[in-house]
């Protein structure tokens, strides 16, 4: 472990063995998922079926959109949609005095911290949902309604390059928040607002190749694409060869953006920052 | 050079007002009113290193504004601060590795993790060495009696425990400089004692500069050679504390108890405090009539039982202080 990293993979290894301590929760988290995921797998099947021409000219087919959707379901809580409690309790309590004295890099220290509680999180819930609609699902004899393997190997090694890019950009997209947080002082209204714009941006309410072909260009462009929608398009095949090279750019380009944007917001934030009482 | 040092300095807060009431609520969404505070107007004060100096004042006065200055946190907005050399807000990576500091309200220790866990990781942040930290670590869990607590989760210390291992994780990268902020503060009697011999012995024997500030007069009694008296922002006195005293409070205090009712004594510059009985308390200045001869003067008149002398609890002199400078918090 080199001397620079030291410090920030400590933060990041403490702060993932706490969050995966709350195995209640994860359990809880993982049978709310899988019976929204059933629900929405029903409403597409409903949906596909009722229009039968349209659903033919679909850019995705139902299969696929099954699969998106589980995918979806098992990497919910990636969705940047609330700010780091633990940097929103600080803020409030003013422990972010004792931030400020580490001899660490402010951005650093919160996003390796950050990037451990999304893990911790994920990681027992997808690994719980995979095992579910992927296997336990297609046992029953429900093969319409499951997670389908990917395209092919490539696409497979592709999807787990791009889902890690995920969670990386889903951190940077966090620290954004917990910047605004430290500004505004108070954590609710900015989960208020990230909430709606993370899950209709980043194709989980609905996959983003459903919106009009209008929107396609702006919608793959966009910073929330690289939460889910990419990664899954990469799975099953929409994006492929060349495609896969886009979108892995467009996450890497958006994770040096919304880093560099929150380091920058972050210096200022701290240069007049005020910590009152005792 | 002095170790610490810092000059005319200066800090604002704004702060938003609103006028009371769900109209006020109202009026403020659509013009917000703001007040400034002046935390610190003019402060300027140097340590040497190895010094052990009281910083105390009342609410409101400034104290933890400077010390957040001091230790990076804040920036000021005028006036010039070096601590070993260093700009603490310019050069803060650098200037936090090499301080520690203890906020008495807040904890650093993190709640859900073991204390032993949290010194672990505090030892990964600032970089110690794996050999020089357990050496440390061991040598701080033996004098601050933390054995038993190792293993306990923060949140399940009681506030004297938690404070003894928040001094600890202060310490495990060896700081040369100590800001204590409040360190007694809510502790039960032997706590406080066990914080002040442990911050008496890191000052004697290890030399650490310590930087202290308490609304506890009985620390600043047990530890401080040197005090400074902030209030409204300006630094009031900067002296050892038996200086102080003398400027503010000079008088001492006699107590008799006389072997019969207690008589109508009538001897210059001594006032009759309070009677009950056959007891008297007098107060006198020494300057004026010393107690030998005040004692000898009672003693050759009177048939007397029992006599003790004291001198006005701290905490007086430093509100009659605080109230000649009109210092206490409006």
């Amino acid at each position: 472990m080199s001397a620079l990293t030291r410090p920030y993979l400590a933060a990041l290894a403490a702060r993932f063995q706490l969050t995966l301590q709350y195995r209640a929760a994860a359990l809880a988290g993982f049978a709310t998922q899988l019976w929204w995921g059933g629900l929405k797998v029903m409403i597409y099947v409903a949906f596909f079926a009722s229009a039968p021409a349209a659903a033919a000219r679909s850019p995705i087919g139902l299969a696929d959109t099954i699969t998106y959707t589980w995918i979806a379901q098992a990497f919910l809580v990636l969705q940047p949609w609330t700010a780091d409690p633990e940097v929103s309790q600080a803020v409030r309590s003013g422990a972010v005095a004792y931030d400020r004295l580490r001899p660490v890099d402010t951005y650093g220290f919160w996003y390796a911290r950050t990037l451990a509680w999304s893990l911790a999180r994920v990681a027992p819930r997808a690994v719980l949902m995979a095992a579910t609609a992927a296997v336990i699902v297609p046992l029953l004899g429900l093969q319409d309604w499951s997670w389908r393997p990917p395209a092919d190997l490539l696409a497979g090694a592709g999807f787990l390059v791009s889902m890690t890019l995920a969670a990386l950009l889903s951190a940077a997209i966090i620290m954004l928040l917990n910047v605004l947080v430290a500004a505004t002082l108070n954590d609710r209204g900015v989960n208020t607002l990230a909430m709606p714009a993370s899950i209709i941006l980043s194709g989980n309410i609905i996959p983003l190749a459903l919106f009009p072909d209008s929107f396609q260009l702006w919608l793959l462009a966009q910073p929330f694409a690289g939460v889910l929608d990419i990664p899954c398009r990469i799975w099953f095949g929409g994006l492929s060869g060349g495609g896969v090279v886009l979108g892995l750019g467009l996450q890497l380009f958006w994770i040096a953006v919304c880093m560099f944007g929150g380091r920058l917001a972050l210096a200022r934030v701290m240069a007049r920052l005020q910590v009152q009482g005792g | 050079m002095p170790q610490i040092l810092v000059q005319d300095l200066a800090k604002t807060f704004r702060v938003a007002e609103r006028e009371p009431g769900p109209l006020g609520a109202v009026r403020g969404l659509l013009r917000r009113r703001w007040r400034t505070v002046e935390a610190l107007k003019d402060v300027s004060f140097s340590l040497e290193q190895g010094e052990l100096l009281g910083f105390i004042g009342p609410n409101g006065a400034g104290k933890s504004t400077t010390i957040k200055i001091l230790s990076g946190i804040l920036t000021p907005d005028a006036g010039r601060v070096e601590v070993d050399g260093r700009v603490p807000w310019n050069d803060r990576l650098r200037h936090v590795g090499r301080i520690g500091v203890v906020f008495g309200q807040r904890t650093q220790l993190w709640w859900d993790l073991p204390v032993i866990d949290g010194f672990d990781l505090l030892a990964a942040i600032y970089k110690v060495e794996p050999a020089d930290y357990r050496r440390r670590r061991d040598e701080l869990v033996s004098l601050l009696r933390l054995e038993a607590l190792l293993h306990q989760p923060v949140r399940q210390l009681s506030l004297g425990q938690r404070m003894r291992a928040e001094i600890a994780s202060a310490l495990l990268h060896a700081p040369s400089i100590l800001f204590l902020d409040e360190p007694t503060i809510g502790l039960d009697a032997p706590a406080k004692l066990a914080v002040r011999g442990f911050v008496r012995r890191l000052n004697r024997e290890h030399g650490v500069t310590v930087l202290l500030t308490t609304h506890d007069m009985h620390d600043i009694e047990a530890l401080a050679e040197r005090v400074i008296v902030v209030g409204h922002g300006r630094v009031l006195a900067d002296s050892p504390f038996e200086v102080l005293r003398a400027g503010v409070l000079a008088e001492r205090r006699l107590f008799v108890d006389f072997a019969e009712e207690a008589p109508a004594l009538a001897i210059p510059g001594v006032a009759v405090r309070a009677r009950d009985g056959r007891s008297l308390e007098l107060t006198f200045d020494p300057a004026i009539l010393p107690a030998p001869a005040l004692i000898a003067k009672i003693t050759a008149e009177h048939a007397v039982e029992d006599i003790h002398i004291e001198q006005p609890p701290i905490e007086e002199v430093i509100a009659r202080f605080y109230e000649q400078h009109g210092a206490a918090e409006s």
